[in-house]
């Protein structure tokens, strides 16, 4: 019986993900992983919301509940999104893709110090993780955008990023009858060509799927408490202790509390000074200040900082054990958070931290790469 | 920088005031109220209709739990909490325990037993970082002692309806008692000294009673921090370097700070020498300060005993005036609707700030040897009664509060919120949305083989489906082994199950 059931669904395989391309594109009608689909759009859920925060914020401790988050979108928007998102179409030379920065193989985010535009530019920043953006009010390190549609423009027409424009954009989409066709069936309500509106939403609508909610540390979270080694319950108690603070601005449970901290991280060499909020929010106190980035999936995107000064976790987390104002550049005011202190941790509750940080790590939602895109271009990442 | 709280700012608010006030006679005329008659309160937290208590809340932390557990010297207090189920008492016996607790579960009670005068010490010998960590609900923390740790004596993440009471702490840390982004919680007749910031410090957290606590040699006494809904009263808070404080610091995720009332509090001596950490907010604090309102809005200060600060009874500032603090574009700044009623003020400011100095003279006081309450900063809406026996600074522009009491207030708790009730039909869709779905889809392939299949195995069986995610084994050869659920408990792998096999797409 088994095996002729295993026969079922290897035949069922062949004809699915890993079988020859379908011969024309199809939106999936189903919700993400993670989603119900709910009077025909999807709705996430999650143990999380069997809990409560104070005032709905969703910040706390380990049964918190989440922050508001996105969601709603249709299956058809969600995977329209997902296309766009994998095909360089979207960029000015055809060569990037939002994905060629926010990998699926590298935490969503690409590895690098700072991420690198079409024309081999320096981008300036790293590229930050899109796992739970759905619960996000800020976007950019210097937080500069209040929603993902508003972010989108961003890289897409940054002649340091995607360096597309509005218009090539907009042309090389409706250019493409499967996008026209694929456009319609994601908002059957709107006439005339793909507006740039229907792109932002589409593209938010993916990215709303990318949940990262069932590590280990969730498990613990929801009752579990072997999901946890003995060394990492260590490194959640020092990560959480008042001597080290990681959790006062990481704080669950996205380990991000989404506020903007001067922390005085160092650039790399050659680097100049990043002045990060200070420019956005013309507050000179804000100078040096990042949005605090979430934690989880972590360990799966070094280097790290805004600039990529910490080629591995460790030397991230051994930063701030280094002492208050360890990096700030000689002659420059910068005004500190206040809980960048000296710890004066040892090195095995440094080491212990790290081991937590590993618990953090979920892609059981990673989305699926397209085997082929629209645009007939390559799915591919730069130089592969 | 320990005077770093109030600066350059303050040269040219008193070259403003000085335009405006140095004209004006001394003369006023007297409006003179008493607290035993005349309106209460009115503002203030309000339960609504459904949680409204019946009586007096004395306690928040629901009925205590019959299970218990008994930890004596020498065996480990983590081990028994480890091994309580939620819903558990665990007693402390008298000795030396060199450890950091820590509890994630609700409805756990660390009761220490006090023999003779003999109490269970937590030591955390100068090496440990924190006595007690808890995020659960329902959390209890009594009758124990705790000193030498690095980080906090007692912080709070999250956990609602907590009690922290009874307990002797010294020389602990950072802050002696802190509960963060909690609601409704008690922390009452606790002792707590040494502290490198505030002894008790509630952070970010909603309806709070702070009472009849003994606070002292620390930096700040008791401070209420982005916080709502909090009454701090009946507290012995003297020779730190600031006794009582309403906050808001700035960078927060929650940003205001809204009804609080200080009363019948002694604050005393607030004198130490402030050690607080380079850059922590508290450093700020001119040391010598009663009372410290910053940026927190509808503060109550009534029928406290204030003598002997020497730099001011009260102070009342804003976030521009703080020369240590960050900016928070999202947070108000100003210390809106401070309201100053009886309170005993003697000896305060005898030994004063110079822009203290500056803002009496703004005031046309000359020659004045103390300094009751100064204001700098805009602080609209506020007001006073009796403001004749104060000496102040600052003041001179707030209203006549048209109530002289808050007798009418008698605590900001709520009755303890029952757990949520969760249906297994509700559980199990959610665990199957939200953790069977990584590996599983309906009708394709993915990690693991499609429902469908799933449900023609299991269809009639769900709790062979139950028993079998607990312990998979592998079944298929091109399939990966499915990974154990079996820190879903059994209810909720038997709720997912019967769920997973009623599913249409």
């Amino acid at each position: 019986m088994i095996r002729a059931l295993a026969l079922v669904i290897a035949a069922m395989g062949t004809a699915g993900a890993t079988g020859p391309a379908p011969t024309d594109f199809t939106l999936n009608t189903n919700c993400p992983p993670g989603f119900e689909k709910t009077g025909g759009v999807c709705e996430l859920r999650t143990l999380y919301q069997f809990y409560d925060s104070l005032e709905n914020r969703g910040l706390g401790g380990t049964r918190t509940s989440l922050p508001p988050h996105r969601d709603g979108f249709t299956p058809n928007q969600i995977d329209l999104g997902r296309y766009l998102f994998f095909d360089p179409v979207m960029s000015g030379d055809r060569t990037l893709s939002c994905a060629s920065c926010h990998d699926p193989a590298r935490g969503l985010s690409d590895g690098r110090p700072r991420s690198i535009g079409i024309h081999g530019e320096d981008a300036g920043r790293a590229a930050p993780t899109l796992w739970n953006v759905a619960f996000l009010k800020r976007f950019f390190w210097d937080a500069r955008a209040d929603s993902l549609e508003a972010q989108a423009s961003g890289p897409l027409y940054s002649p340091k990023e995607m360096g597309n424009t509005p218009d090539q954009l907009l042309k090389s989409l409706n250019d493409n009858a499967t996008y026209r066709r694929l456009f319609k069936e994601a908002f059957p309500q709107q006439r005339g060509p793909i507006a740039e509106q229907q792109v932002f939403t589409a593209l938010t609508a993916f990215q709303t799927s990318l949940v990262s909610l069932n590590s280990r540390y969730d498990r613990y979270v929801h009752g579990y408490d072997a999901a946890l080694s003995q060394r990492e319950i260590e490194g959640l108690n020092v990560f959480r202790s008042f001597v080290a603070r990681c959790s006062e601005c990481h704080t669950p449970p996205l380990f991000t509390n989404e506020q903007i901290a001067v922390i005085g991280m160092p650039e790399p060499a050659g680097q100049p000074f990043d002045v990060g909020a200070e420019a956005i929010l013309n507050s000179p106190k804000l100078k040096g200040g990042f949005k605090v980035p979430t934690l989880r999936n972590i360990a799966r995107t070094a280097p790290y900082s805004h600039s990529g000064a910490f080629a591995d976790l460790r030397g991230a987390v051994d930063f701030y054990n280094k002492g208050r104002g360890n990096a700030v550049p000689k002659g420059m005011t910068l005004y500190l958070h206040w809980h960048i202190s000296d710890p004066k941790l040892t090195e095995a509750e440094v080491d212990r931290i790290v081991d937590f940080l590993g618990a953090l790590t979920d892609e059981t939602f990673l989305p699926q790469t397209p085997a082929r895109v629209p645009s007939g271009l390559p799915p591919t990442k730069r130089g592969e | 920088m320990k005077k770093g709280l109030i600066l350059g700012v303050l040269v040219a608010a008193v070259a403003f005031g000085a335009g405006t006030y140095f004209g004006r006679s001394g003369k006023q005329d007297l409006t003179i109220s008493s607290s035993t008659s005349g309106a209460s309160y009115s503002g203030g937290f309000k339960a609504d209709a459904a949680t409204k208590p019946e009586g007096v809340i004395r306690s928040v932390a629901g009925p205590a739990p019959t299970n218990i557990v008994v930890v004596k010297d020498g065996e480990s207090i983590q081990a028994a909490i480890k091994a309580a189920p939620k819903g558990t008492i665990v007693r402390v016996m008298p000795g030396t325990y060199h450890e950091t607790v820590y509890i994630d579960k609700d409805d756990i009670r660390i009761i220490g037993v006090i023999e003779e005068g003999r109490r269970p010490v937590l030591d955390g010998q100068k090496k440990l970082n924190d006595a007690i960590l808890y995020s659960g609900n329902n959390f209890v923390a009594e009758n124990l002692e705790i000193r030498n740790y690095k980080g906090n004596g007692i912080m709070g993440q999250a956990g609602n309806n907590f009690e922290i009471r009874n307990n002797v702490i010294a020389e602990s840390g950072v802050y002696g008692i802190f509960p963060q982004l909690g609601q409704n919680g008690i922390v009452e007749h606790n002792v707590v000294s040494g502290i490198a910031d505030a002894a008790i410090y509630i952070g970010m957290s909603d309806n709070i009673l702070v009472a009849h606590n003994d606070v002292f040699d620390s930096v700040a006494g008791i401070e209420i921090e982005n916080s709502r809904h909090a009454i701090v009263e009946n507290n012995y808070v003297h020779n730190n370097s600031g006794g009582l404080l309403a906050f808001v610091t700035p960078g927060l995720p929650i940003k205001d700070t809204v009804d609080v009332i200080f009363r019948n509090n002694f604050v005393v001596g607030n004198n130490h020498p402030n050690f607080g950490a380079p850059g922590s907010t508290v450093s700020g604090i001119p040391a010598g300060t009663g009372i410290l309102i910053m940026a927190a809005d509808d503060v109550v200060v009534e029928s406290n005993i204030i003598s002997d600060n020497k730099v001011a009874g009260m102070i009342i500032t804003d976030h521009a005036n703080a020369s240590n603090i960050t900016a928070d574009p999202e947070s108000d700044p100003n210390s809106d609707r401070v309201k100053i009623l009886d309170n005993v003020m003697l000896r305060n400011g005898y030994d004063t700030i110079p822009e203290a100095k500056a803002l009496l003279l703004a005031d046309g006081k000359v020659g004045r040897k103390n300094l009751d309450i100064v204001r700098v900063g805009p602080s609209p809406g506020s007001c006073i009664v009796n403001r004749h026996q104060y000496i102040t600074a600052g003041v001179d522009d707030f209203a006549e509060c048209d109530f002289t009491n808050t007798a009418a207030t008698v605590n900001y708790l709520l009755p303890p919120v029952p757990p949520r009730e969760i249906k297994p039909g509700e559980r199990g869709k959610v665990v199957y949305l939200g953790i069977c779905t990584g590996c599983h889809t309906y009708n394709g392939r993915m990690i693991g083989p499609p429902v469908q299949v799933i449900q023609a195995l299991y269809m009639d069986n769900p709790q062979g489906l139950a028993d079998f995610i607990a312990k998979p084994t592998k079944k298929r050869d091109d399939y990966p082994e499915m990974p154990p659920q079996d820190y879903l408990d059994p209810e909720t792998r038997l709720a997912v199950a019967q769920y997973m096999l009623q599913v249409t797409n």
